[in-house]
């Protein structure tokens, strides 16, 4: 006679952990903070819940995901992972501007290079070799940088309050 | 049935008291609101958070759980997780080509003249176009 220890949440909330048990191969007895923390925010009967609505084999990502929501929850509890998903967003908006400037910035070096090349014979262009010297595709492609640059990100979700969160991504 | 309920009190079937957590932030005319909240988190527990919060607080922390709430309605494997992973690639592939960008810049910058000499020697070959993007690399 031995049976197996009960799953942490079985543990938690003091009940009998049955074999067919939906929480035990996701929370085990050796980590009982995981469950605490995912019961503290969604409550044991919320996640029972959504892992049988769901196929096996996508539980395990449920649970992580669950985990990894109510920690951030538990870090900042007015805006959770909202203000993480705010702080990449803006982030993702400043690293697509410096793009913009820096491409803007090379093609500008490219058409000071090949400027003061001499011009080659036509029967030496090949086709491939033709974009080097098309100076008025260059400058087509340096207002669009230019406007791109100048104009703001539309995934910023517009809650200027968020962005003062601390980030839980430093 | 009083027609001054709130929309967590209209759900849950019971009297809205005047003290009532929830009246402030589910108005009457947005159930669909309550309902989100309550299918993920639960209301005992959104009551919990919001009393440990400060009044001035509350109104954001409900937005953001109902926002975390309908994103895990609509993926119930990754709900908001998922756009940051999205999110945290993007910013990886942006820095890497921010990255390359600037080394290029930096390379032109430093070797005007290796970059002439070779334009000029490999005019008209096919195979110059790869050779000089592999500087970048």
């Amino acid at each position: 006679m031995g049976g197996s220890s009960p799953c942490a949440s079985c543990k938690l909330l003091r009940r009998r952990c049955a074999k067919d048990c939906i929480f035990a191969p996701y929370f085990p007895s050796d980590d009982p903070h995981k469950f605490a923390i995912v019961h503290r925010v969604f409550g044991a009967s919320n996640v029972s819940k959504m892992l049988q609505e769901l196929p096996v084999q996508q539980r395990a990502d449920a649970v992580s995901s669950l985990v990894y929501e109510a920690n951030a929850r538990e870090r900042d509890p007015v805006y959770g992972c909202v203000g993480a998903i705010s702080y990449l967003e803006n982030q993702v908006s400043q690293l697509q501007m410096q793009l913009a400037v820096a491409q803007t910035e090379m093609l500008c070096i490219r058409m000071q290079q090949e400027s003061a090349l001499p011009m080659p014979m036509p029967t030496q262009i090949q086709q491939d070799d033709k974009s080097f010297l098309a100076a008025t595709n260059n400058l087509d492609n340096i207002s669009q940088y230019l406007n791109f640059a100048s104009s703001s990100s539309s995934n910023v979700i517009q809650d200027p309050s968020a962005l003062k969160r601390e980030s839980l991504w430093t | 049935m009083n027609p001054g309920r709130c929309a967590a009190c209209r759900y849950l079937r019971r009297r809205c008291p005047p003290d009532c957590i929830f009246s402030p932030y589910f108005p009457p005319n947005n159930p669909q609101r309550f309902v989100s909240i309550h299918r993920i988190y639960g209301a005992s527990n959104v009551a919990k958070l919001l009393q440990q919060l400060p009044s001035h607080l509350r109104t954001q922390a409900v937005d953001s759980l109902y926002l975390e709430a309908q994103y895990r309605i609509e993926d119930p494997v990754y709900g908001c997780v998922g756009l940051i992973s999205l999110l945290q690639q993007q910013i990886h592939d942006l820095e890497r080509q921010l990255a390359m960008t600037q080394a290029e810049i930096a390379f032109r910058a430093r070797h005007p003249q290796a970059v002439e000499s070779s334009l000029l020697n490999n005019v008209g070959n096919p195979s110059f176009s790869n050779q000089a993007s592999s500087w970048f690399m």
